[in-house]
């Protein structure tokens, strides 16, 4: 029995074992040698970068008032920055049911469909929707379709790959339940499959529409439509008050469109 | 009347899961297929309607070989078969009400059960069978606010609305109390009378497959040991059923084997 | 919901009613017809305001299919690719920056904006300050930004490290305020100071969250930091924004792929490194 309880405690207690905290120290340790390398590599100047926060409240200073007579200007433009998100969004959700289809493996066909699935998420989620808006523009034109376009395409990727994702956590026993009673696949993708996935669809396409409302006031920057263009000429031409202008227009589109969101979430679940 | 002749599956993985079963089901009797976990019960049910393919063999229901039809007639004759499961398998966020008319499925048009407009006979039936299995005031409740006995009527309202030739339940009381799995199986009882139809049950409680079913059959390995009523069974079909033992020895308490076969079978109750 | 009207039920099991209609979340029918009326007409209005027509588009897809054969192959010059170089090591350089910057911001801000830590003046602040920084695309900010500052990848920090704060605090106050409560109160119960509670009964429970978030936020900064060059906040975007201002589309598509690659890239490390945490 001797001095068992002297040995007990020969190491110290630590939170975590060895491993775990050489790996912790490894990673704060990249982490801030990255930042350091990173910091270097921008080459901005100390002084300059200290004195950030004074020339962007002096600018914001210039901002106000805003200019309230500008905003009979912009209500056109600032209703097809609505008209691009709405169009955009439900195109690409209609589309984005398809593909999400083939690219959850429960759902899917065969191998062929599930790769391709997969791809189409991958390359429209992995341009971002003003560089598809360059490339279309030089498509469509200049305008608003070359807006909806850039938007529904780069939406497709980020709707279906969720949309497969909640696809895949479905109960599959609903679904051979009504299998059993003799159902066509249409009539089981309506009764079991679409029932599930229901909540996520809401949240899904209501998340991509709050992103895609804030994309579409800046594609006019690259002339595909909305009240982008009237931010860069109100910039070009130091109308300091008419950019406050705007971004007060954009933060109240921004906010209605976020009170229609939580509506219908709240509704569905 | 449901034949069963030779059915065998063996899964893609070398598991031989059922070794050339058959029976014949008939009539409004209630049959329960017992054995161990793994014996291949699940799966016999399942190949029945074809949830699970099976690899060989033949079912056929009223004259038409189920194993040969394509996937269109397949639905056709699945509406003749109705199915309930251990875990309910309902919609959960759907109404009581559309979760059993979803048993109609097989029999309205595309459209009209997209749009959820199905024919008064259809809800009059609906109701009536709520009533029947005692849940006609839940009609309007989601059913993901019923107690696991009630999801389990809800269940067995669904399957008769098919207006079956057959019920098959996979381990339908696994999931549930035992006071709520004898309501359940009293209920398959009853409906198996009222509707004159059989009633096979894969159950691995002993003691209710010995009090509900009019015949066993005792699966082990994927292979029938054991076919008769509840009376033939004693201890020794007990141990070839479940311990894979041979069929007439039963081991006492002392792990000696003894011969029975002069013996008087003793019902085991539980 | 209930349809209690429509059982006409005899005690002897006798006649059912047939009638029954499905549960709608609507408040009645005539709000659902409305409100799906309102979504198609404003739809019809939308096409016609903009202008598309069919003939536009086909017109377009032609267009298309000439702009990627001039496009295909990428091509580019030595001095191109030393373009791209400098840029994508901007971007990164720019990302790497404005994620730890970003998150040391929202940490604060997070701790204002959880309702069950902060009093109500400062909750309301911190939930304003995150509302405001989520209103707005990063590139309007870096426009605003481009004016205080010049060209150049300061703006561009400065832009994702607004849009940062804005998501990273939101989400970590998400999990603040979902925190478990009793392992706080025992440590207060314990005889706790503050700052001793948020270290050893708040902080535990969030820290591994914060791993998770930190890496999806900097895979998010990765792609942003692609595209803030082209209102001139530093980085590779400017490099594409001229290729195509210039009718250099096969430079324009090699930056492109480029993009893509990074892109791929810092989700692989995210998935990665995320995949390892939990």
């Amino acid at each position: 029995m001797g001095g068992g309880l002297s040995e007990i405690n020969s190491e110290d207690w630590h939170l975590h074992n060895r491993r775990t905290r050489i790996l912790r120290f490894a990673a704060l340790l990249i982490t801030a040698v990255l930042l350091l390398v990173s910091w270097q590599a921008l080459g901005v100047r100390y002084d300059y970068a200290i004195s950030a926060p004074v020339y962007l409240s002096d600018l914001l200073g210039r901002m106000f008032p805003p200019n309230a007579g500008y905003t009979g200007e912009i209500l056109g433009p600032l209703l097809e920055t609505v008209h691009i998100a709405i169009l955009g969004t439900i195109l690409a959700i209609l589309m984005a049911l398809p593909v999400a289809f083939i690219s959850a493996h429960n759902t899917t066909p065969n191998k062929i469909t599930y790769v391709l699935g997969k791809f189409i998420i991958s390359f429209s989620r992995s341009v971002n929707v003003i560089i598809w808006a360059l490339f279309f523009v030089i498509v469509f034109g200049p305008g608003a379709l070359a807006g909806v376009v850039s938007v529904a395409v780069r939406s497709i990727g980020f709707t279906a790959k969720l949309l497969s994702e909640a696809i895949e956590e479905i109960d599959f026993g609903q679904v051979e339940a009504i299998d059993a009673t003799g159902a066509g696949p249409f009539l089981i993708l309506i009764y079991s499959i679409v029932p599930q996935v229901k909540p996520a669809f809401v949240s899904i396409a209501t998340y991509r529409w709050d992103i895609n409302v804030r994309a579409a006031s800046v594609l006019g920057l690259v002339g595909a439509g909305g009240i982008g263009v009237e931010l860069q000429t109100s910039v070009n031409s130091y109308a300091w008050g008419s950019v406050l202008t705007i971004m007060l227009a954009i933060l109240g589109v921004v906010i209605i469109s976020e009170l229609v969101s939580a509506y219908f979430r709240k509704k569905v679940s | 009347m449901l034949e069963i002749s030779n059915l065998s599956k063996t899964y893609p993985g070398g598991d031989e899961a059922l070794k050339g079963v058959s029976t014949t089901i008939s009539g409004n009797e209630i049959v329960a297929m017992i054995g161990p976990s793994g014996a291949g019960k699940s799966t016999f049910v399942r190949c029945i309607n074809r949830l699970t393919e099976p690899t060989s063999g033949t079912v056929t229901l009223d004259d038409i070989d189920i194993t040969s039809l394509s996937k269109k007639e397949l639905r056709t004759a699945r509406r003749d078969i109705g199915m309930v499961f251990q875990e309910y398998n309902l919609i959960e966020r759907l109404t009581v009400m559309e979760n059993v008319l979803s048993g109609r499925l097989g029999y309205v048009s595309n459209l009209a059960a997209f749009r959820r407009k199905f024919p008064e006979d259809d809800v009059r039936q609906a109701r009536q069978t709520l009533d029947r299995v005692g849940l006609l005031k839940h009609e309007s409740d989601r059913v993901d606010e019923l107690s696991g006995g009630q999801r389990q009527r809800v269940g067995i309202a669904r399957a008769i609305l098919q207006n079956p030739k057959i019920i098959l339940a996979d381990e339908p009381t696994s999931s549930l109390d035992p006071e709520t799995s004898g309501n359940v199986l009293n209920l398959l009882t009853e409906i198996a009378v009222d509707e004159d139809i059989p009633v096979l049950i894969n159950i691995h409680e002993l003691d209710l497959a010995l009090e509900y079913a009019d015949r066993l059959i005792g699966l082990n390995s994927g292979e029938v040991v054991f076919r008769g009523p509840p009376s033939d069974f004693d201890e020794s079909v007990e141990g070839t059923i479940y311990r894979g033992e041979e069929p007439g020895r039963v081991t006492d308490p002392n792990g000696q084997d003894t011969d029975t076969t002069t013996q008087v079978s003793t019902n085991i109750e539980k | 919901m209930t349809n209690s009207e429509n059982n006409s039920v005899q005690p002897d099991g006798g006649t059912y009613s047939g009638v029954w209609s499905p549960p709608s979340i609507y408040y009645n029918k005539y709000t659902k017809w409305v409100i799906y009326s309102l979504i198609i007409l404003f739809s019809i209005w939308s096409i016609l305001d903009l202008q598309i027509s069919l003939d536009r588009f086909i017109t377009g897809l032609g267009a298309g299919s000439q702009l990627l054969s001039e496009m295909l192959p990428p091509a580019a010059t030595s001095r191109q690719v030393d373009l791209i170089i400098s840029g994508v090591i901007e971007s990164f350089a720019m990302a790497n920056v404005s994620t730890v910057v970003g998150i040391l911001i929202s940490i604060p801000v997070a701790f204002m904006a959880s309702e069950n830590l902060a009093p109500k003046p400062i909750y309301s602040f911190g939930r304003g300050v995150i509302s405001i920084s989520r209103a707005f695309h990063e590139l309007v900010i870096a426009i605003i930004a481009v004016v205080a500052l010049g060209f150049g990848p300061l703006a561009g920090v400065v832009a994702l490290v607004f849009n940062t704060v804005g998501f990273y605090a939101k989400l970590l106050a998400e999990e603040i305020e979902d925190m478990d409560e009793g392992q706080v109160e025992a440590v207060r119960a314990a005889g706790a100071s503050p700052t001793q509670v948020l270290i050893y009964g708040v902080i535990p429970q969030v820290i591994p969250r914060i791993v998770g978030l930190s890496v999806y936020r900097w895979d998010i900064n990765i792609r942003k930091s692609t595209i803030v060059g082209i209102v001139g906040a530093g980085g590779i975007g400017i490099t594409l924004l001229n290729a195509f201002n210039r009718y250099d589309y096969d430079f324009g598509i090699t930056i492109l792929l480029v993009i893509v690659a990074i892109v791929m890239i810092g989700e692989s490390v995210s998935a990665f490194v995320r995949g390892r945490v939990s």
